[in-house]
């Protein structure tokens, strides 16, 4: 059997198409954002690579297991929990980690979906733990800091009824952290940065929380309305106190000014009068009698009446 | 099947001279190189490029040039301002925006505060990416992560502050401590953001609340108002009984002046006239008197006259019926 020159030409395309696939296998990319574990029939051969770039393997029996480098993010579920003052909560916490051991990654979870389920194990079971060992003012607030006193915290009594935290928010979600990062290494996982993202009250807390911010406010208002009565009634006091100075001052003003005139006016007369006071009262007898009689008196007069004297005598 | 089932293959292509078939394949090789050696960059973005996976240049806006097939090319629009809104999502933007709230976001948006109590807070964070490296390759899901940070700071913040400070004086006080707070934590993650401004839109008591909030807010105003009213009486009143005091005193000072300028004009009279009757007493006294009785006589109309020795006929006047009329 003999080639013929075409059936040539078709084996040395065929061969090249070979070649250049085999070549192909033997290259893999490392990206900036990932890194590679080689295996042999399923066996991890060597470490991880993770410099970015072009590298080789033994193309078909050796695999390129690729893995994320970069930080990647944990979002777990909402968990109710009892803290320490037997509150029920809804924590929801989220952290960060990375494959920090591509193989012991491989052997123990494989991928992403399997290290997600083990690490919402680990993160979920910590933070109830954590979450159960303290108050709920311990896990809401970060610092002791004071608030400002605004009318209605005033109202309320709001700085004795702080408490101050001994831990906070921050530590707790540290001591977590802590904890978690104890296990995450038996996967090949490193975490970083576990936080609380939201804490809610339960429904059925929420309600008394709410009950209890209604009270609170009415609190406030009834403390308004009542301020609001009792100043304007002080406002009407004080204008009653200053209404009634200002009445008496003014009279006795004047009567003090009119008492001083009437003295004045009695020793100007006194003054005048003492000179001769028959003749004063001589002088006012007549105006009195100029005054006292008008045409309605009767007058009857004696003959014997001085000026009448003449009526029945012309002698002196 | 059989090939029997099918037509043969009897199609017959036009003849092409194989010249013309290889330049024009030729061309198109390279066409195609060049298409993807060339790559533009518009101004508000940055582009990575990425030669084998390996991070090797950035580029700033323009026309640029690449190994084609060898070097990877990414995008980050590291110039333009990006936003997030937590609590609520805007669904149409323009002049009358409109927005949304979804169980989803009013969860964004439920938190609790430092004295215990729960508030509604909505707020939105603008960012720009400040670098690209950091952004693509520090981290995968670099947003989604920004997005819980923002929520994990802003209720660890409002943790830290009373319910009235969060609704009423400290909102700006507020966002600006949870923006710093978020930068710092931008920096730590290595996250590439560069956060702008973190503001607070509506920031709420929970709905079944939100009547005795608005209940003590009436309250406040009907103290003012009550407050209002009762000044105002006072400044109506006040001033009158200034003005009334005064009218009380100007007149006693009147009748003062009056009183000692009466007394003084009596004094002189009785003076000047004194002066005269101590030359001539006794017919002074005579002219006064008479002078008096010719005033005062008559002026009377019932004047009886009677003799000093007829006294008796007296009882006879009838004076009882004149005095009756």
């Amino acid at each position: 059997m003999t080639m013929t020159k075409q059936t040539i030409q078709i084996l040395i395309v065929v061969a090249a198409f070979l070649v250049l696939f085999i070549l192909f296998n033997a290259f893999y990319i490392v990206s900036e954002t990932n890194q590679v574990i080689i295996t042999q029939f399923g066996d991890p051969i060597g470490g991880a690579i993770t410099t970015p770039g072009l590298h080789i393997k033994v193309p078909f029996i050796q695999i390129a297991n690729y893995f994320e480098k970069r930080w990647l993010e944990w979002d777990g579920d909402a968990n109710e929990i009892p803290t320490k003052d037997k509150k029920y909560i809804w924590v929801d916490t989220y952290a960060r980690w990375r494959i920090i051991d591509p193989l012991v990654f491989f052997q123990r979870v494989r991928d992403e979906r399997g290290a997600h389920s083990r690490i919402d194990d680990i993160i979920d079971g910590e933070t109830r733990n954590a979450i159960a060992n303290f108050d709920l003012i311990e896990i809401v607030r970060s610092t002791n800091r004071e608030f400002e006193m605004t009318e209605e915290a005033v109202i309320l009594d709001l700085a004795s009824a702080i408490v101050k935290i001994q831990i906070g928010r921050e530590r707790i979600a540290q001591i977590i952290l802590e904890k978690s990062s104890k296990t995450t290494p038996e996967i090949g996982v490193e975490l970083k940065d576990v936080k609380i993202k939201r804490i809610n009250y339960v429904d059925e807390v929420e309600r008394k929380q709410f009950d209890r911010m209604i009270s609170e406010r009415q609190r406030i208002a009834s403390k308004y309305r009542s301020e609001g009565d009792g100043k304007s009634a002080e406002i009407r006091g004080q204008k009653e106190k200053e209404l009634l100075k200002i009445t008496s001052e003014a009279y006795r003003t004047a009567q003090e000014v009119k008492g001083k005139a009437d003295a004045e006016a009695t020793a100007i007369y006194a003054d005048a009068y003492n000179r001769d006071p028959e003749f004063y009262q001589f002088m006012k007898t007549l105006e009195v009698y100029r005054n006292i009689m008008d045409k309605e008196t009767w007058l009857l007069l004696s003959t014997d009446a001085e000026f009448l004297k003449y009526l029945k005598s012309y002698r002196k | 099947m059989s090939n029997g089932d099918f037509p043969s293959m009897d199609i017959r292509l036009p003849k092409i001279k194989p010249g013309i078939i290889k330049l024009s394949v030729v061309g198109l090789v390279i066409l195609i190189v060049l298409f993807s050696s060339f790559y533009q960059i518009r101004p508000e973005e940055m582009g990575v490029i990425l030669r084998f996976g390996k991070f090797v240049r950035t580029t700033d806006p323009g026309l640029h040039l690449k190994l084609p097939g060898i070097e990877q090319l990414m995008k980050v629009p590291v110039q333009r301002q990006l936003k997030m809104e937590f609590g609520f999502r805007t669904e149409v933007p323009g002049i009358r925006t409109e927005y949304s709230v979804t169980p989803e976001t009013q969860k964004e948006s439920r938190m609790l505060t430092g004295d215990l109590n729960v508030a509604d807070v909505e707020w939105i964070v603008q960012y720009k990416i400040k670098d690209a490296f950091n952004f693509l390759f520090k981290l995968r899901d670099a947003e989604s992560t920004f997005h819980y940070m923002n929520e994990a700071v802003v209720r660890k913040i409002i943790g830290d502050n009373s319910v009235d400070e969060v609704i009423t004086v400290g909102r700006a006080r507020i966002a600006l401590e949870a923006k710093e707070e978020l930068q710092s934590l931008c920096d730590l993650y290595e996250i590439g953001i560069e956060v702008n401004q973190l503001i607070f839109q509506d920031v709420n008591p929970p709905p079944p609340v939100k009547p005795s909030f608005n209940e003590v807010n009436e309250a406040l105003q009907e103290k003012e108002r009550k407050i209002n009213e009762a000044w105002s009486e006072y400044n109506q009143e006040i001033p009158k009984a200034r003005g009334e005091a005064e009218q009380l005193i100007r007149g006693a000072e009147g009748y003062a002046t009056e009183r000692v300028n009466n007394a003084e004009g009596d004094a002189n009279r009785f003076r000047a006239i004194y002066r005269e009757y101590a030359r001539a007493p006794l017919v002074t006294r005579k002219r006064l008197y008479l002078e008096a009785i010719n005033e005062i006589l008559p002026k009377i109309n019932k004047k009886i006259i009677f003799d000093e020795q007829m006294k008796n006929i007296l009882p006879l006047l009838n004076l009882g019926e004149e005095v009756i009329k």
